[in-house]
């Protein structure tokens, strides 16, 4: 028994150290005071300050057009990718898997470094199109890589079964690898958006010109020190977040059931 | 059919983002003269010979001295954790699960603002602190700030990948331990950590990459007194324009973390398939 209370005390420890700042931020951008500590009442005021700074709103606007743009696109070059890498053998399968495999391994400030050299030697703006090219650069390999367990997965004998049925090559793709690999090729997509929307080493280096992102943002708002605007943008992330995840919960719950019921 | 052709143009666009910027960071690296002017450019060891003097060698030293105890401290913290949750009923499983997985999903800034606040000299805890008679203390600015906030970004990167060992692992062996005697602590080092190493090594790159790595933590949480090498390249690339030097650092810091990865997974016996993966 003694045991059993240990690890629950053990695991409310654990969870109230990570959900402890986030909750203290929450109260707080609901605080009057700019001053931490001091509780002067409840108000929205830092809400609203938050969606009158024209800023944040171009920042946003930034954030989700670049998040959006290389996600579809990464997700897009990924798949053609990892279909084209499966059906590789031996030298050149390696190589590009390990080449794939850099961006991932490497820590970001050395893929960012590099592609800041990359932009800076092909005499490249810096703005939205490296911004958008660097995003892209380091979605494509996690797209590839969570395709490719998918392609192995796959029956070898599928795409061959629908050409000697009379499909081209490019039907039996459209018709029956893609399907099959769809699972994967959501979860790259997927992964490359919310990569893109957190990422801010790289971002960070291959910007310039006045865009910035939210992260971006956020940084150069929390080097000048505390400010209550940035609680209450937290606030708003961390309830949709939240929402988002409940949403998705509920939704594969209730095609679980229907999945049991049907049979 | 000839499918793998279709992968080729992205051997290209690889070439040319991955390939050419690391060969390029490589070229800097070994070379003096103007970063804007590729004319300028002449061949030296300058740039590392910079930086074996002390103060250089002091915050690479830092780094990893940071990097390694927060993964350290994040490994003692997040294994009997993840052994925890993997042995809780389904349901109750996946919602600590996700439990873990909501902080990550916030942005990793606003998580480490969170900790600015927290410390600061109106924060919660200093006051808590001065309460108890600890007045004074500086909390913010110095390197446990900068610690806490690793492990605090980087713990559920190493309890994610031991759990989903620990769940894949066979409960019958552990059985078998017990029945043949071993006692609770013989069948946890016997059975259960070694079984669950791979996921361990996992985590161990997965927290020390960015934590030696990072230059967001330090910058907000450890001020100027705190700098790590990160700091040191984010200066020499955005600030001072010293790209030759900047890049000898990056090329340094990839190395050692390469030789980091090549002795952890020598501990791993399987490699491919067994692990815990990255995801």
């Amino acid at each position: 028994m003694v045991n059993r209370n240990l690890k629950r005390l053990y695991t409310f420890l654990i969870f109230s150290f990570l959900y402890a700042p986030i909750i203290i931020l929450i109260i707080y951008s609901f605080n009057d005071s700019k001053f931490r500590g001091d509780w002067s009442g409840f108000t929205l005021r830092w809400y609203v300050e938050l969606f009158r700074d024209r800023e944040v709103i171009r920042v946003l606007y930034y954030t989700f057009a670049i998040a959006i743009t290389s996600s579809i696109i990464s997700t897009v070059l990924g798949t053609v990718a990892a279909i084209g890498i499966h059906g590789m053998r031996g030298f050149t399968k390696k190589s590009i898997l390990n080449l794939n495999y850099l961006p991932v391994l490497n820590p970001d400030i050395v893929t960012a470094v590099a592609l800041m050299a990359l932009f800076r030697m092909a005499r490249l703006q810096f703005g939205f199109i490296t911004l958008l090219l660097a995003h892209i650069t380091f979605s494509v390999p996690y797209v590839v890589l969570s395709i490719l367990p998918k392609l192995r997965q796959m029956n070898v004998h599928l795409a061959e079964a629908a050409m000697d049925l009379g499909a081209t090559p490019m039907y039996a793709l459209r018709k029956v690898v893609i399907p099959e690999i769809m699972p994967g090729i959501i979860t790259g997509g997927l992964l490359a958006f919310t990569l893109s929307i957190d990422d801010f080493v790289i971002s960070f280096f291959t910007t310039g010109h006045g865009i910035s992102n939210l992260s971006i943002y956020i940084y150069s708002m929390a080097r000048k020190g505390i400010n209550p605007t940035i609680n209450a943008l937290s606030t708003l992330m961390f309830i949709s977040l939240v929402a988002l995840l409940l949403i998705i919960n509920n939704r594969s719950e209730k095609s679980k059931k229907i999945i049991q019921e049907r049979r | 059919m000839k499918l793998n052709r279709i992968g080729y143009p992205y051997f290209i666009w690889l070439g040319i983002f991955i390939l050419i910027p690391l060969l390029l960071v490589m070229y800097f690296a070994f070379t003096t003269g103007d970063s804007q002017n590729l004319s300028t450019f002449t061949f030296s060891m300058e740039n590392f010979e910079k930086f074996m003097s002390p103060i250089y060698m002091g915050v690479l030293y830092r780094s990893v001295k940071l990097a390694f105890v927060s993964t350290l401290i994040c490994l003692v913290l997040g294994y009997p954790i993840a052994l925890i949750i993997s042995k809780e009923k389904p349901k109750v499983r996946n919602i600590m699960v996700l439990m873990f997985v909501i902080p990550m999903w916030m942005n990793f800034l606003l998580r480490t603002y969170a900790w600015l606040t927290l410390l600061g000299k109106n924060g919660i805890l200093s006051r808590v602190l001065s309460f108890i008679g600890f007045e004074g203390i500086s909390l913010l600015y110095n390197d446990t700030a900068v610690l806490l906030g690793m492990v605090y970004n980087f713990l559920p990167f190493m309890v994610l990948p031991i759990f989903s060992v620990l769940t894949k692992m066979d409960n019958d062996l552990v059985e078998a331990a017990e029945d043949l005697g071993a006692n609770k602590a013989e069948v946890f080092w016997k059975v259960i950590f070694p079984l669950s190493l791979p996921g361990v090594i996992t985590g161990i790159t997965m927290v020390f990459i960015p934590a030696v790595s990072t230059f967001v933590i330090s910058g907000l949480l450890g001020g100027n007194k705190s700098t790590l090498i990160g700091n040191l390249i984010e200066q020499q690339f955005r600030y001072t324009g010293d790209w030759h030097f900047g890049s000898t650092m990056s090329i340094i810091l990839m190395v050692f973390i390469l030789a980091a990865m090549a002795l952890t997974s020598k501990f791993d016996k399987e490699k491919e398939g067994g692990g815990g993966g990255l995801w």
